[in-house]
């Protein structure tokens, strides 16, 4: 009674990290809009069969080269597809691969970069020799390796940007991972007896969450511009499925006579890209303990 | 100093030859092969395959054939073409690699130079129209791939307004479009680094005393803060190179560019072994040479910074 009555008001609620951050991103207008474009992208993706006109596939050589017209909003392609369909069901392409090539990229990086930072001595050795091998390698030049060894298709690209990209994770958890390891609570946590397993997973990892997850949010775009652009030159996806990267390499030969076929799809690549630059720049400044209110 | 570039040099070699193992194996274990690139349809007869092989050495062991590789490439010698069948890979190389570099070069200068004009225009005036004009106009050169890029601007530039050529090679108007599609890139990650470093050091104590010791705001900018700021921008050389390198893949076929995007591509899909080989390798060597280069420069131009030392 007598301390309610000393502070006068109500106290401040505690406020974790997360809750501050996600505070702090929802002030951040650009960050929102990139993010409800990216729900409705996402939406459309997992809808499409209910929301698209017509299937990606339908063709119908009465109705080729249209221009956009009451039938066909955004026109049709020489095959007489469905513009809009096409573009609706690229979007699932681009999010699968958004997500699930980070998921793959996550799942190989941060393990080898604890593992390293950890551990030390010869296994963080050989792996920062692996490493700097990866990093001489022009990025794009080594997917492109990779996807003509496996052939084209959805599930190669998953193993191609995972195989590539988990190099910028590695490093990342890895110098994470070194620099917390010399602190007191990870060494506190030692003394009272923890496993070096139980010290990686609860003391420090958790710790290193924030920068691994900006990096993340600014490899989604990377993932989509990847994939784009290896169907861009066609050692992507399988037609016929839908791909925008894959409309805009197909589609610039007609520029001068068939604009809309190549713009649409190159403008659902740009605002892609850009919505998921907004929102990464977004989370970058929101975990960024120096701008913290 | 001296001992230190040895190091970096000496580096090198390790690292092309895991280069050139990774891409050699990557290579091999890609289905399809040389002598029937398009699978069933191949008009030899087994006898005048084996003959190709053993022509081309394809017949020998994997280890041989790497083996034979390298002791090839380092006396230059990165063998025929299987595509273009009577050229040399040196002579092809040597054909593209000036036209890339030349539309990588004029990319960089242009990306540099608008790039830290932006990155100064922004930071001067700081929370401005100006700053966020300049911050804006980065951002969306950055996030949006160059190859939709090169599509906005052939609309705008050959169909909109009839001005510019949308591809080839043959004359100054042609470069135009693919230079400033590849240079946009660069540019934008060129002003953002910018406007970062002259902020940092707009505020650093040093800067205080040139304004208190009376010296007008453009000596200050001019002199002081424009000298230390580029110094961390010019770190981003290096990976800008690799940048534009692989860009111009997709920038040279959008443009007809007869650069060596085109036969890298060209050569993927064709098994051209010996032509893949040398792209990686040129790629890789371009790099190391150029990181290596900026690094040295980097000690150059900031005492500071002892190149070589430790920590």
């Amino acid at each position: 009674m007598a301390l309610m009555l000393r502070r006068g008001k109500k106290p401040s609620p505690e406020v974790s990290l997360w809750q501050d951050a996600w505070r702090r991103l929802r002030r951040n207008r650009l960050a929102v809009l990139g993010g409800l474009v990216i729900i409705a992208l996402g939406l459309a993706a997992a809808f499409a069969d209910a929301i698209a006109p017509y299937h990606y596939t339908k063709a119908n050589f009465l109705h080729a080269y249209e221009f956009p017209n009451r039938d066909f909003p955004l026109g049709t392609d020489p095959l007489g597809r469905d513009m809009l369909s096409r573009l609706i069901y690229g979007a699932r392409v681009s999010m699968l691969v958004g997500f699930v090539a980070q998921l793959m990229v996550v799942s190989i990086g941060v393990p080898i970069g604890a593992l390293a930072g950890y551990y030390g001595g010869t296994v963080d050795l050989l792996i920062m020799r692996g490493v700097d091998v990866m990093y001489a390698f022009p990025r794009l030049l080594f997917v492109i390796l990779i996807m003509a060894m496996l052939g084209a298709g959805l599930l190669n690209i998953f193993i191609a940007i995972g195989l590539t990209g988990w190099v910028n994770i590695a490093r990342l958890t890895r110098a994470q991972i070194l620099a917390l390891k010399a602190q007191e609570f990870s060494e506190g946590a030692r003394a009272v007896g923890a496993s070096g397993p139980r010290v990686l997973c609860r003391h420090l990892l958790p710790n290193a969450l924030s920068p691994i997850i900006v990096a993340v949010t600014f490899g989604i775009p990377e993932a989509i511009f990847t994939e784009a652009a290896l169907s861009f030159i066609g050692v992507g996806i399988n037609p016929p499925t839908a791909s925008w990267g894959q409309m805009v390499g197909e589609y610039q030969q007609y520029i001068l006579s068939y604009w809309y076929l190549c713009v649409f799809p190159s403008a659902a690549i740009a605002v892609t890209m850009l919505s998921f630059t907004f929102v990464g720049d977004g989370v970058r400044d929101a975990l960024d303990p120096k701008l913290r209110d | 100093m001296m001992f230190y570039l040895i190091r970096r040099i000496l580096w090198l070699i390790p690292t092309l030859l895991a280069m050139a193992l990774v891409t050699f194996l990557v290579m091999h274990a890609t289905p399809g092969s040389p002598l029937e690139p398009e699978g069933g349809n191949n008009p030899l007869s087994p006898a005048e395959q084996n003959n190709l092989a053993a022509k081309y050495g394809l017949d020998r062991p994997l280890w041989a054939q790497f083996g034979v590789f390298l002791v090839n490439a380092m006396q230059g010698d990165f063998g025929h073409s299987y595509v273009y069948k009577t050229r040399t890979v040196a002579e092809i190389l040597g054909d593209a690699f000036p036209v890339s570099l030349r539309l990588g070069a004029m990319a960089l200068v242009i990306a540099t130079c608008l790039g830290v004009g932006l990155g100064v225009l922004a930071a001067v005036h700081q929370n401005s129209f100006w700053d966020y004009l300049s911050v804006t106009t980065a951002m969306v050169a950055v996030s949006i791939p160059n190859f939709v890029m090169a599509v906005f601007l052939i609309l705008l530039f050959s169909f909109l307004i009839p001005v510019l050529p949308t591809g080839g090679w043959g004359g100054p108007r042609d470069w135009v479009l693919p230079t400033v599609t590849l240079a946009l890139a660069p540019m934008a990650i060129i002003a953002r680094y910018t406007r970062a470093s002259m902020l940092e050091v707009i505020h650093a104590d040093y800067i205080r005393t040139a304004r208190a010791k009376g010296l007008t705001d453009t000596a200050v900018i001019s002199k002081h803060v424009l000298k230390n700021a580029f110094i961390p921008v010019l770190t981003l050389l290096g990976p800008l190179f690799a940048a534009v390198g692989t860009g111009s893949f997709f920038v040279e076929s959008i443009f007809r560019v007869p650069g060596m995007g085109r036969f890298f591509v060209i050569s993927m899909t064709g098994r051209d072994y010996p032509m893949i080989m040398a792209v990686v390798l040129c790629y890789g060597v371009f790099l190391a040479v150029m990181n290596l280069l900026v690094d040295l420069l980097y000690g150059v131009l900031d005492p500071r910074i002892r190149v070589g030392a430790k920590g």
